[in-house]
């Protein structure tokens, strides 16, 4: 069969055209990076800004009549507790949802389990953070009797939520890929499903688990709208998990739409941004390399 | 399994049959396997030797379809009966299978995985696990070559000595019976005729059940020879004699390769 040259060309533009698809990837990524940069990156240089200031102090006043001052230390602070406690709480609960679903269920509740899972990561996150306002600040101050519940515990255990979706299938993914005959060889020997799970599984997917740890890692880094609402969005470093506190990512969130276009502020605030996109990316890059690592080795 | 010696036979199954899902694998098995002997089991792709095989120490049942019905005695034991553990099963009939696969760990903690499985933490010194390694790597002829490599993983070693291991991490427990599904289908003619000679060593002390494809690696190796056609046993008797003068007009067929 002959084929007409249209024919051909269509071939042709198709083919061009999912090229074009793929390459746009990675041009965006590099694209968004170069522009949040340079709308930031006229402070860096102007003499009104230290990154001694940035990363050392606490005192965040950017709209100060007598003197701005731009130091991130307790936003910083205020992202890192939250994660931190967040993957506390998300990391045993998300993985061994993982060992349940992969190693210990029924095909048919594996399904119903796993479609419950992700409809978890389909809330959107505005709904989280009403869920932080309401519900529960209201147990935080029943069960804690704190003076207001919108604090450190609120937004780790929304964060928590919203990651252990990304956990747990990810998770699943890394334990399904180890070979069915680690789990009949220890079986046939003896083993206990428990046994299997922590004296094989565990340690065969170790790479595979890290990396879902990882990606929940940069989901709660990232994560703006739910913290937002339920951290109390003072600045201040934390002292205790009923403190309230502001994020990187909230402030950017609430302050950018003051802030007047080109202005120091506007353009700290960007910088802000530069630095929650290299954390996320270095943590992204990290469980990328360990999940092609374990590939590599076979 | 608590009095072994009193037991002529190994492993006793009555109309033992197995149904994955609606499919039935094993129609009515009935079977004696003697104490002591290699036994293998042959017959053609699919006619359900490595089901029957992995019925005796009952990994069949992580497939969760799996129906069985009948009885299977091991040393006596009715193994479907309340009181008698899976666990403590699993450590009298171990298990070789098809594909080498020894465990993503170093070659000393595969040997010692079984021990450190079924005793207290406590229970094992360091000498111990040394001389269970030793003993075990040795039995199978592996010691000389990788008494000097011993914490490296398992997963570096050639195929054939992997097999070795699989086999070397069974005997640390003193199982009484090893089932092995085609243990040399993997690996090479020279690799076959050491794991063959490796079964010569260990006959007498363990009741030794063979599934192969190989016939004449049944007629080597074995003492007796059942041979299954779909999920039926059709004939079985001392394996010289079931080569040289079948019974069943389809053993002859299969012997001499109508199907298969
Ligand atoms: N997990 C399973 N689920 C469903 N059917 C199965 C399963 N395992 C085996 N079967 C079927 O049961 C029958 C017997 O299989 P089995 O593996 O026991 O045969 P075999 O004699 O060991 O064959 P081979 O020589 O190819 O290894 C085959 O028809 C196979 O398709
Ligand atoms: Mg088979």
């Amino acid at each position: 069969m002959a084929r007409g040259r249209g024919e051909l060309a269509l071939e042709r533009g198709i083919e061009l055209l999912i090229r074009l698809c793929g390459v746009s990837a990675i041009l965006f990524v590099f694209g968004i990076f170069f522009f949040v940069f340079r709308e930031g990156a006229g402070l860096l240089w102007s003499g009104r800004f230290s990154i001694l200031e940035f990363f050392g102090s606490i005192e965040w006043y950017p709209t100060s009549q007598s003197r701005v001052r731009y130091g991130a230390l307790a936003l910083i602070t205020g992202t890192f507790s939250v994660t931190v406690l967040a993957m506390l709480l998300a990391v045993p609960f998300g993985i061994g949802t993982a060992i349940y679903l992969s190693e210990f269920c029924g095909a048919r509740r594996k399904e119903t389990l796993k479609i419950v899972v992700e409809l978890l990561a389909a809330i959107p996150s505005v709904v989280w953070g009403f869920i932080g306002l309401t519900i529960m600040n209201s147990l935080i101050i029943r069960l804690f009797g704190a003076p207001i519940g919108l604090n450190v515990l609120n937004g780790a255990m929304l964060l928590a939520l919203m990651s252990v979706p990304i956990i747990v299938s990810i998770g699943e993914d890394a334990l399904k890929a180890v070979p069915d005959g680690y789990r009949e060889a220890a079986l046939a020997l003896g083993a206990t499903r428990w046994q299997l799970v922590y004296r094989v599984l565990l340690p065969a997917a170790r790479n595979g688990l890290l990396a879902a740890v990882l990606l929940g890692v940069g989901r709660a880094v990232g994560e703006t709208m739910a913290v937002l609402m339920a951290t109390g969005h003072s600045i201040r470093m934390p002292t205790s998990l009923l403190d309230p506190v502001r994020t990187l990512t909230a402030t950017i969130a609430a302050e950018l739409g003051e802030a007047p276009v080109g202005s120091d502020h506007y353009q700290v605030l960007f910088l802000v941004g530069v630095l929650l996109f290299t954390i996320t990316f270095i943590v992204n890059m990290c469980a990328v390399r360990i999940v092609r690592g374990k590939r590599g080795r076979g | 399994m608590n009095n072994p010696a009193a037991a002529d036979y190994a492993i006793q199954t009555r109309d033992l049959s197995l149904w994955y899902g609606n499919f039935q694998a094993l129609n009515n098995v009935t079977l004696d396997i003697k104490h002591g002997a290699i036994t293998s089991l042959i017959g053609p792709s699919g006619c359900g030797k490595t089901t029957l095989l992995r019925c005796f120490n009952r990994i069949n049942e992580r497939y969760g379809s799996v129906r069985t019905s009948g009885e299977i005695r091991i040393l006596g034991r009715n193994i479907y009966d309340e009181d008698v553990s899976l666990i403590e099963l699993r450590r009298f009939v171990g298990m070789v299978f098809q594909r080498p696969n020894p465990l993503p760990l170093s070659i000393y903690e595969n040997i010692v995985f079984g021990l450190r499985l079924h005793s207290e933490r406590r229970a094992l010194t360091r000498a111990d696990l040394d001389a269970a390694v030793e003993g075990a790597l040795t039995e199978v002829g592996l010691w000389a070559s990788v008494r000097d490599r011993l914490d490296r993983s398992a997963l570096d070693l050639q195929l054939d000595e992997q097999q070795k291991l699989c086999i070397a991490r069974l005997l640390p427990l003193k199982p009484e019976v090893i089932l092995m599904d085609e243990p040399c289908s993997a690996l090479d003619a020279e690799a076959t005729r050491a794991i063959e000679e490796l079964l010569f060593g260990l006959r007498g002390r363990y009741s030794i059940v063979i599934v192969t494809h190989n016939m004449a690696q049944a007629r080597r190796a074995s003492d007796e020879c059942f041979l299954m056609l779909m999920g039926e046993l059709i004939e079985h008797g001392a394996t010289e004699s079931l080569f040289t003068s079948p019974k069943d007009a389809r053993t002859l067929n299969y012997l001499e390769g109508r199907f298969g």
